[in-house]
Order: structure tokens, then C-alpha cells, then sequence
């Protein structure tokens, strides 16, 4: 056993210490004295062509070094969407390019047409002032079902605003149909997933340099994955050979999904560093991180559930209108199709499942995976419609969601979605989430609020998600064109320490303290002689990066496999040490020793002989103790949960207090319940976020009329209440090495429905028939639909 | 330019600056003291609390030269002389009241100029305090109850790990 904090201890993080003290080093903490600045001369205008661009006064403004536009990158790629999703009918997505900067046309505010690099970051923001570009605007295309009536298109040449039209699972179309028709009992939702705006604190931030002797680019950059933003820059945009780029991604200040994704401002500045000789430093501003990140959800969905006449779910059929903005980022097209329509079973033992996306091109940012990435969307439909449904049959919505629950002696559990759930205990969260939330004791606190004129409100919310994103062959099948693999290289020192390299990415996630438990836990030393290294394509083997829950599920099971390596060479170095045959090796609590002997050493001792291999067996072992693992995991990992929440309403004003908020996830095992706990409240935070405060609003003009934190209502600390988090019922994931199945998005997952959920029973309760409430669920729109009700 | 001068973290500083400077522009490029964050550029965030004369002030909305004279606080001054974590710091560690650490630096100070003026805070009173102050990662419940631990109330009942 470790000395202290291996697997299943709440370790505080080691991180924590330069956070507190002001010495991280995030990418615009970073400063070079050979450094100049990049600023983007951006739309206004939400659609227009390009008729002319005029850089001469802002050419000739003090400390300019260079301006480039578009024409200078017409010669190299385009930044290219990671999975191809093909048409109901067989035709392959339609992929317009996505350039470094706008050529042509500006197809969403904000798009870059310029860029300035000048000696200082206020020098070059003048300088971008005084660009003049005659850009002849065109109507904008905000509305997604206007989009695909009209002939106005975001990109011309692929003449449709349509992306795709995709079937889920095409072969069950006709019977879904039939069943509905034929149901006892179909109930009908139409919703809106609202569009979100990640915002993360860092805003994105990217250095490019360049050496001239070498040919060597670096790129520091705001990045969950920097290896793929390698892949990408060198394959598709630049050429940049893979051995002469580093991509170093330094402290980063959250990411939340939109530093998944590669962006033209890191191709500008490897551009400009090459050209000018200096390294070029860019950092946006919150207003082009509103502008320019890629941002989440955005879904206009009409779902059916068919019941029979005992509440026994028969299929659920969904139509959605998703908005992927005027570009496709790296994941858009996986977000509402393999993120989303296979999760349309949801923890049900329905038989049918039909799900149709259309994705549609519009002047707007554009979208992509925003924390949870398509399973929010499919989880606030499914739970939403059922919940609707228990009122319409007169049904108590918990147990109809129980009646309906896959059972646990029924996996692995072939969903009617297309995946195989590898395990779960659906009511065993349901009782569990009753218990810590005190359901018991809802009608008391609904008489103290009704006591105070308040309406009290309790909502229910059942959720499974797929993470632990994925088995390479599986989304190859799905259209994706990356391996969802990751790596680690587990290195010991001469002096028995130990460096982890590994390919996932640590913002805000705790890597650094809780990969080092789990060595720790299988060496049985002491985790503080353990660092981990990431995020630095030159340090590390290979990486798919963080997101997706994915970093313990798939790069932690790499650091397993990797140290069971380290473990295997080292018992045969102690078997030379000792004189003794490998077989008779036992390795436990640090130390290797002879079977039934008392002759052993310990690992400190097996590594520093590593490196000093006086009498080795060289044919048998090589020297040094280093060793490298890929990890490709056999299926996603599916974690569940059971939420439950209760909001106060004033009637007066429509006002929504969240009052209670309870998650009780099947996370699998825990290595650091301090850690998961942290992530789940997080996620909660954003989830009450979307489902009361946040929304993202384009005007007719394709304006952004939410791009300031002044406009966009982020939660704050008295937004929310304290939460109620437990994660003691989890069932081992039965196909990585640490049963982990991931922890990161589950609070954003599970409670947006949850809330609206209790909002429309607190509503309900005043004996108001309002059925549904879009989110947010403002104080104006919950003030609306009640008057409007009487 | 203008010449200004200032104290920081107790050491006097100097500095030639554009009358458009801000505070948070010289603490970060001028001075190269970058654990003052710039979040957002509408005063929203809170990322670069600082305290100017003892108060917390968001290091944006004021400009250096207005500090001339001054005595500021920034993170970089806030551990014990012997570098350890304060009693500040070391409650947000204790109780994962923070996650990337972007809004950290911002956090601490903010709590810091709280519990000058209001040494124990109720639970509300730190949720409106926090007002001026964004968080994207812990969903608040951990830093409330890390300044709650820091102002040194009993914290064992409040929910989860």
C-alpha cells in the first residue's frame, strides 16, 4: 500500500499550490523579450462579401510589423471537422472549408479577415482599427428552419444550408412509426436546447515562434488536447511537418469543451512567427471569446414517447434541427448525431428508438461539444417528455421512470440506441437520491413555501451517458476519423522517483494529484515521489486529450497498463538481484521479495540498479526503467445517475430559487472522491446555468446580443444553493482496468431537466396547467406562461 | 508617458506607463506580476482583484497612474513570510474551492478584503460578497465553504467530501 493517498483517498490537489499563490504559468502568463502582438480585424456583420480590403493606413501605423488576410492563406488547408456523417440517403456530409482567415465572404460577427502584428498588443489594436474593408453585407441566416427553406446560403459553392439529414437508427424508422401510431398513449414535446457559450475564465490565448536555424515551430497555446491540435496543424492546415511543431498547452483556465478544437488565430500566429523572425503573442478578449469559441447545445427538437396502457414505454421518436454556425469545428457533426442519438434509449427498456437530425449551416458562431456534448440534449428530451407523460396518464413520474428501468441483472444491456451498457443499478441511485434528498420531507417544506406564498416544487431526472470517449474501432464505424486511444509513458528515475507522461490534459481536472494515487497504489510508494507531465507534445508519446470523460477511463487505463509493464521489468531485475528465478518474485507493498524466503528488495533499490547495471543479464534485460502503453478501450463507459431538485417560486415576479439540488452518480470506482465530488458540483453549477440564466441570442441581423458578461446572466455564487452529492452506489466499470467510467459532465447532464422538471411541478401545484417552460426559465418567461394559463 | 510609483506586496515599484494603462495592464506586463488574471473586459469577473489602500478593486477598472502612491495587494504577496499557504489559501486547498485556478487569484483576494470587514460571514453573506467574482468550474459550493472554513466556522455539516 502507498505510505498515504492512493486509490480511494481525498488527497488534496498539489496543483492547488501555485493556483493560490499567483505562480501558475497560463499561456498569456508567458513572456519573451523577442515578443510582439497579434490583434483580428473582425466582422461586424453577420453575412457579407468581401469586396475589398485596404491595409495601406494600417500598414503605415506605428509599430507595425506585418497585416495578413485571407489571400495570404488561400495556399494551405482548411481546418477540417474530425467525423463524417452521411445523409439518410447515403450522400456524405456537406464539409465547406474553413479557412484561417475569411476569403471571399465573412460568414458569421466575428469572423477574422485581417490580422495585425505590431510591436505592442495597443499598437496593433489601432493599427486593426484602421483597416478598411468594403464588405457588401448580405441578409443573415439566423433561423435554422428559415435556412433550409430559403436560397440564401452560408456557403455558396455547397449550394444547401443543409449539412446533413441523418436517421438513427434508419432500420427502425418504419416500426418506431408504427408503434406510435398505434400506441395507447403518445405523448408530444417541443423544445429548445438553448445555446450556451462555454466560457471558460482563461480566454483562449495562443504564441507562436519560430527558429530559423532549425526550421522548429512552437505553439503555446490554450488547448485540452495538444497533440491533436498538432495532428491538425501539421495534416490539414499548414503542412507543418509533426517532428518540427511542439504544441505545448501550459496551465490552462478551463476549457469545458471549446479548447477541444482547433482554431485559426494558432495557425496566424505560427504564420506570422515564421514570417517576422518574432514570436507572436495572441489573446483574446471575453468579447471575441463570445464571438469566436465554439459554442454548445443549440438544438430544436419535437420528441414522441409511445406508451401502452400500463405505462410501459413502446418507442420514442425524436426530429432535431441542429445549428453547427457558420463553420464546422473538429467534433460538430459527432456532437448531434453519435454523442446524441445513441443515447435516445436512455435507461429504458424501450424496444424503439428513431432519431433524425438535420444539421444546418447559419451566420453564427459555430457550434460544437460544450461539457456533456450531446448527451444534455438527448437527457433533457428524454426526461422532459416522460415527465410529461406521468401528468398526462396521471402517473407518479419517479415510478414510471422505475417501471421502465433497465434492470441490474440484465447486463451487458443492448440499448435500442445502438450501444451495450456494461452496467448500472438504476433504482438502487433512485432509492439512494430519495434517501440524501429527504423526499420524505418535500410536503413539509411545500407547506412552509406555500405558508409564504411561494410555490415548492420537486423534480426528478434519470440519466445515462456514454463516456470514456471511445473505442477507436467502434466510432470508426461511426465516421470518425481519429483513434480515441490514449497513452502514457510511466518513467522511474535512477533514484527512484517517477515521471508520468501522459496524453490527456489537465485543466481544472486534478491530474496531477490523481494519477499520481494510482501508481502510487500499484508501487506502493509514496505518490509525492510521482509527477505527472502533460500537456507537451515534445515530452509526452501521443495523446487524444480531455474531454469527453475521458482522461482516467482511457489515458488513466494507459498509466495502468504502462506501470504493470514497469512492474513485470522490475520483478525481473529484482529476480537477478536476488538471485532467483522471476517466478518466484512476489511484488507487495513496494517491495520485491523471494517466495518463501526472507530475501527482498525494494523498488527504490530494483531502480537505481536499473541504471546502474553492473552484472546484468544484458541479453535478458535491457538497462533503464521506462515504459510506454497505448490504451484503446473496449466500449464507452456509462455512467447514471438519479437527480432530484426543488425550486421555490415567487408568483409574483416568476422568480426560480433552486433551493435543493441532489446527484447520486454511478461513477464505478472512485480514486478521489474529493475530485469527483468538485467535478459533479461544477457541472451542477452550469447545468442550473442553462436551465435558468444562460442563453446565447442572435438578433434578425445576426447580431450577438449576449457577448459580454454584462448580457449573458452566468451563474454566481448566490445563484446556487449547496449541493447534495453522493456517489456511493458504483457499480465497477466491467471493461477498464480501474472501473472508472468517467465523472466530468454528469452534473450538467442530469440537471438541467431536473430543474424544469421542478419548476413545471411547483407551477402545476398552484393548480396552473402550464406544461412546459423553455430554458432558460427565466423570471419573464415563468411570469408569462403562468398569467397566460389562468 | 507618465512616470508612477506604487507600493506592492510592501516593495515600492516604479514604472513609465500611457495615461490608458490600466492597473491590471502594468501589474501583468509592465511588472511581470501575471498572477492578477484578466477574464473578461467588462469588469464582471473579478479575475483581477487586487486591493489599492487596503480596499479590493478590480485591477481593470482603474488606471495605473491612478494608483501612484499607493499601497497594493496583489496574490503574489498573500502566503506567510515563510511562503506557506495563509489561513486564506490554505482553506480553498483543504476544500477544493478551485479547479483550473484562473479565477483563484481573484477569489482570494476578494475573500481576503471580506473577512476584514466581516470576520464571520454567514453563508448568504458570502454568496452576495462573491457577487463581483465568477467562477465556471466548482459551481461556488467549495469556495463558500472554504471562506467559511477560512473565517473559521464549523464547515463539517455542509454537504459532501
Amino acid at each position: 500500500m502507498p505510505k498515504d493517498g492512493g486509490i480511494g483517498a481525498a488527497t488534496t490537489r498539489r496543483e492547488d499550490v501555485r493556483f493560490l499563490t499567483g505562480t501558475g504559468k497560463y499561456t498569456d502568463d508567458i513572456q519573451t523579450h523577442a515578443e510582439c502582438a497579434a490583434v483580428f480585424a473582425r466582422s461586424t456583420v453577420a453575412h457579407g462579401i468581401i469586396k475589398s480590403i485596404d491595409t495601406s493606413a494600417a500598414a503605415d501605423m506605428p509599430g507595425v510589423l506585418a497585416i495578413f488576410t485571407g489571400e495570404d492563406f488561400v495556399e494551405v488547408g482548411g481546418n477540417p471537422a474530425g467525423w463524417l456523417i452521411n445523409s439518410r440517403d447515403g450522400e456524405p456530409m456537406k464539409e465547406p472549408k474553413r479557412p484561417v482567415l475569411a476569403h471571399g465572404k465573412v460568414r458569421h460577427v466575428g469572423d477574422a479577415y485581417a490580422a495585425v502584428i505590431a510591436e505592442t498588443v495597443q499598437q496593433a489594436r489601432d493599427a486593426a482599427e484602421m483597416i478598411e474593408a468594403d464588405i457588401e453585407e448580405l441578409p443573415a441566416i439566423t433561423n435554422m428552419k428559415d435556412a433550409l427553406a430559403g436560397d440564401n446560403f452560408v456557403h455558396d459553392e455547397i449550394g444547401t444550408n443543409q449539412c446533413f439529414d441523418w436517421g438513427w437508427i434508419e432500420d427502425n424508422r418504419a416500426a418506431t412509426d408504427e408503434a406510435i401510431k398505434n400506441a395507447h398513449h403518445v405523448t408530444t414535446l417541443e423544445l429548445v436546447n438553448n445555446r450556451l457559450v462555454p466560457n471558460a475564465m482563461e480566454p483562449r490565448s495562443s504564441i507562436g515562434s519560430y527558429h530559423p536555424g532549425t526550421g522548429d515551430y512552437t505553439l503555446h497555446t490554450t488547448s485540452q488536447n495538444p497533440h491533436l491540435t498538432r495532428l491538425l496543424i501539421s495534416a490539414f492546415v499548414m503542412g507543418i511537418p509533426e517532428n518540427k511543431l511542439t504544441v505545448i498547452a501550459p496551465d490552462v483556465g478551463g476549457g469545458f469543451g471549446s479548447k477541444i478544437y482547433h482554431y485559426g488565430e494558432e495557425a496566424l500566429v505560427l504564420a506570422a512567427a515564421k514570417k517576422l523572425g518574432r514570436t507572436v503573442k495572441w489573446t483574446a478578449d471575453r468579447s471575441e471569446a463570445f464571438l469566436t469559441d465554439a459554442h454548445g447545445r443549440d438544438h430544436l427538437t419535437k420528441i414522441e414517447l409511445a406508451l401502452d396502457k400500463d405505462g410501459n414505454f413502446l418507442a420514442f421518436r425524436t426530429e432535431t434541427h441542429a445549428n453547427v454556425g457558420a463553420y464546422l469545428s473538429n467534433f460538430a457533426t459527432a456532437t448531434p448525431t453519435f454523442l446524441h442519438g445513441t443515447l435516445m434509449a436512455g435507461n429504458y427498456t424501450v424496444p424503439l428508438v428513431y432519431v433524425n437530425v438535420k444539421a444546418v449551416f447559419t451566420n453564427t458562431a459555430p457550434v460544437d461539444a460544450y461539457r456533456g456534448a450531446g448527451r444534455p440534449e438527448a437527457t433533457y428530451s428524454l426526461e422532459r417528455v416522460i415527465d410529461m407523460a406521468a401528468r398526462e396518464i396521471g402517473r407518479d413520474p419517479t415510478d414510471l421512470r422505475r417501471q421502465n428501468f433497465i434492470k441490474p441483472d440484465q447486463y451487458p444491456y443492448a440499448s435500442a440506441a445502438g450501444l451495450e451498457y456494461d452496467s448500472g443499478n438504476y433504482d438502487a441511485l433512485m432509492d439512494k437520491m430519495e434517501e440524501v434528498s429527504d423526499k420524505a420531507g418535500f410536503a413539509a417544506r411545500r407547506a412552509e413555501s406555500e405558508a409564504k406564498g411561494m410555490l415548492r416544487g420537486f423534480g426528478v431526472n434519470a440519466y445515462i451517458e456514454a463516456c470514456g470517449i471511445a473505442p477507436s474501432n467502434l466510432v470508426g464505424i461511426l465516421g470518425s476519423r481519429v483513434g480515441l486511444y490514449d497513452a502514457a509513458t510511466v518513467r522511474v528515475n535512477a533514484t527512484g522517483n517517477l515521471s508520468v507522461m501522459v496524453g490527456a490534459h489537465s485543466h481544472g481536472q486534478g491530474h496531477e494529484t490523481v494519477f499520481p494515487q494510482v501508481v502510487a497504489e500499484m508501487l506502493g510508494i509514496d505518490p509525492q515521489s510521482i509527477d505527472i507531465v502533460h500537456g507537451d507534445t515534445s515530452k509526452i508519446p501521443f495523446g487524444m486529450g480531455t474531454y469527453g470523460s475521458r482522461s482516467l477511463a482511457v489515458c488513466g487505463s494507459a498509466v495502468v497498463r504502462a506501470t504493470e509493464k514497469i512492474i513485470n521489468k522490475a520483478k525481473k531485475i529484482a529476480a537477478h538481484m536476488l538471485e532467483a528465478a522471476e517466478a518466484d518474485i512476489d511484488f507487495t507493498d513496494g517491495e520485491f521479495s523471494v517466495a518463501g524466503t526472507d530475501k527482498k528488495v525494494s523498488f527504490g533499490e530494483v531502480a537505481l540498479k536499473a541504471y546502474i547495471p553492473h552484472n546484468f543479464p544484458l541479453e535478458d534485460i535491457e538497462p533503464g526503467l521506462e515504459e510506454t502503453a497505448f490504451y484503446d478501450p473496449a466500449n464507452f463507459t456509462y455512467p447514471s445517475g438519479a437527480y432530484c431538485c426543488e425550486v421555490e417560486i415567487d408568483p409574483e415576479t416568476g422568480k426560480v430559487r433552486v433551493d435543493r439540488m441532489t446527484a447520486v452518480d454511478d461513477f464505478g470506482n472512485v480514486i478521489n472522491p474529493m475530485v469527483v465530488t468538485g467535478q459533479v458540483h461544477g457541472g451542477l453549477g452550469q447545468g442550473i446555468g442553462q436551465a435558468l440564466l444562460e442563453n446565447t441570442t442572435y438578433d434578425e441581423n445576426g447580431q450577438l446580443l449576449s457577448a459580454s458578461y454584462m448580457d449573458y446572466a452566468m451563474p454566481r455564487a448566490d445563484d446556487v444553493p449547496y449541493y447534495i452529492v453522493d456517489h456511493s452506489q458504483g457499480n465497477a466499470c466491467t471493461h477498464n482496468p480501474l472501473g472508472v467510467k468517467g465523472c466530468g459532465e454528469a452534473g450538467a447532464i442530469g440537471s438541467p431537466p431536473t430543474v424544469v422538471n421542478a419548476v413545471i411541478d411547483a407551477i402545476q401545484s398552484g393548480g396552473i396547467n402550464v406544461t412546459h417552460i423553455d430554458m432558460p426559465v427565466s423570471p419573464h418567461r415563468v411570469w408569462a406562461a403562468m398569467n397566460n394559463a389562468k | 508617458m507618465t512616470k508612477v510609483t506604487m507600493t506592492i506586496n510592501g516593495k515600492e515599484v516604479s514604472g513609465d506607463v500611457e495615461g490608458r494603462t490600466l492597473l491590471s495592464s502594468f501589474l501583468r506586463e509592465d511588472l511581470r506580476m501575471t498572477g492578477t488574471h484578466i477574464g473578461c473586459d467588462t469588469s464582471q469577473c473579478g479575475a483581477c482583484t487586487v486591493h489599492v489602500n487596503g480596499k479590493a478593486v478590480k485591477s481593470c477598472t482603474m488606471f495605473a497612474a491612478e494608483a501612484e502612491g499607493a499601497q497594493v495587494s496583489t496574490i503574489e504577496g498573500q502566503a506567510n513570510a515563510d511562503g506557506s499557504l495563509n489561513v486564506i489559501q490554505q482553506a480553498f486547498q483543504d476544500h477544493h474551492g478551485l479547479q483550473c485556478g484562473f479565477c483563484t487569484p481573484g477569489m482570494v483576494m476578494t475573500t481576503a478584503a471580506l473577512l476584514k470587514i466581516n470576520p464571520k460571514p454567514s453563508e448568504q453573506e458570502v454568496r452576495e460578497h462573491l457577487e463581483g467574482n465568477i467562477c465556471r468550474c466548482t459551481g461556488y459550493h467549495n469556495i463558500v465553504k472554504a471562506i467559511l472554513a477560512a473565517s473559521g466556522q464549523d464547515v463539517s455539516t455542509i454537504a459532501a467530501e
